[in-house]
């Protein structure tokens, strides 16, 4: 899922500071379940702004809502007239959520409350760990389920670099060296010959080359909508 | 300050709460300003309670769990000690003092125990005067305004 962190309050407040009236447009997917912008967080958010202006002497009319996924535009419609009311929406949803509010309501000023960090999981209860980096083309089957794009601080397609120590990366002793955990997974599993068998470079094609990447199923589209 | 000022008592019902029944069957007496709310653990306690008691105008809240180890849910009171941290910097970031809000650990025969974390919270009151979100706005702007001067 996308990991997402709220950003300081202080960036927060000054980028709603101009508006009288602001929503706080929180998501019930990905941000809720690393408790950055649920519906929780956006009834935190909205509460301590309310008081944080009002002790300022400004009051402000903050209110919030969340919908169950910012985007798609199905969930952005239901929230329309609130979000027309507005002066601006601060929200709480990833860069994608924040562009299909903007996309969707074009007179809208929109901001983003959060930091949208990285594709990831919950390691821990309160731990969230970066796994995949989109890179279009997907090497997993040939690294034992570890990326190498991901976790090698370096993203080295060949690694480990000579900086690998005891399992460590040298980039900070607390990153576990992604290259020692393929090594060590492939060994467990009998398959470290995977290793040395010559494979072609890695068709970076498919990632950040070539500007946004988008991707279209024929056999999904809506006749109207060709 | 007169006695005009508000407490709010989050207590869990095992500990707390029974401590402050213990303490009205002893006929302690501790100051009228405050208010109970039993909770069924302090596990329970959410941080939006806590802000919207703040935003309503209470002028402190308290939150009272089982002692460390004792919680009948085993750690709803270590879950309450961190979520009253980040209360605490919460009002911090908004401009209310921290202090506000406090964790107590009270077990149900804590009956004077109870009494004293009552008091404790009401001389902080006193120190930092009421909360300011109850006045109204622009008086508290010109009053941060003399301050500053
Ligand atoms: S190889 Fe690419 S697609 Fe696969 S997990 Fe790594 S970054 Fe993600
Ligand atoms: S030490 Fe390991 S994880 Fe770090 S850069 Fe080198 S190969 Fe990558």
């Amino acid at each position: 899922m996308i990991i997402a962190e709220q950003k300081p309050f202080e960036e927060i407040k000054r980028s709603i500071a101009p508006a009288h009236k602001v929503l706080v447009v929180g998501c019930g997917t990905c941000v809720t379940v690393c408790f950055a912008g649920g519906a929780r967080e956006a009834a935190i958010l909205a509460a301590s702004l309310r008081m944080a202006f009002k002790l300022n002497g400004d009051p402000k009319e903050i209110t919030e809502v969340t919908v169950q996924r910012q985007c798609e535009w199905e969930y952005l419609d239901a929230v329309a007239e609130q979000v027309g009311k507005a002066e601006v929406v601060l929200s709480l949803g990833c860069g994608v959520g924040v562009q299909a509010i903007a996309e969707r309501f074009p007179r809208t000023w929109v901001v983003p409350g959060l930091n949208t960090s990285f594709l990831g999981m919950p390691a821990e209860q309160g731990v969230w760990v970066e796994r995949c980096a989109a890179c279009g083309d997907c090497i997993l089957g040939l690294t034992a389920g570890i990326c190498p794009i991901a976790r090698c601080s370096k993203s080295l397609l060949n690694g480990p670099c000579g900086g690998s120590q005891d399992g460590h990366c040298e980039v900070n002793a607390d990153i576990p060296c992604g290259w020692q955990l393929i090594y060590d997974r492939l060994k467990a599993l009998g398959k470290v010959e995977m290793l040395y068998e010559i494979r072609p470079p890695k068709n970076w094609r498919a990632s950040r080359d070539g500007g946004p990447r988008k991707i279209v199923r024929p056999d999904l589209r809506l006749i109207e909508e060709e | 300050m007169n006695g005009d000022y508000q407490i709010l008592a989050f207590c869990c019902q095992y500990c707390a709460y029974a401590a402050a029944d213990l303490a009205g069957g002893l006929r302690l007496q501790y100051p009228p300003q405050v208010k109970i709310i039993q909770i069924p653990c302090t596990g329970k306690m959410d941080v939006l309670y806590a802000l919207q008691a703040f935003e309503e105008g209470a002028d402190a809240v308290m939150v009272a769990g089982c002692l460390p180890g004792d919680c009948h849910f085993l750690e709803g009171n270590y879950n309450a000690v961190r979520r009253v941290e980040r209360v605490k910097h919460i009002l911090q970031a908004i401009g209310l003092q921290p202090e506000r809000i406090k964790m107590f650990h009270i077990s149900s025969s804590m009956a004077s125990r109870f009494v004293s974390a009552v008091e404790e919270m009401c001389s902080i009151v006193k120190e930092l005067g009421p909360n300011p979100l109850r006045i109204d706005p622009k008086v508290v702007s010109e009053e941060k305004g003399d301050e500053s001067e």
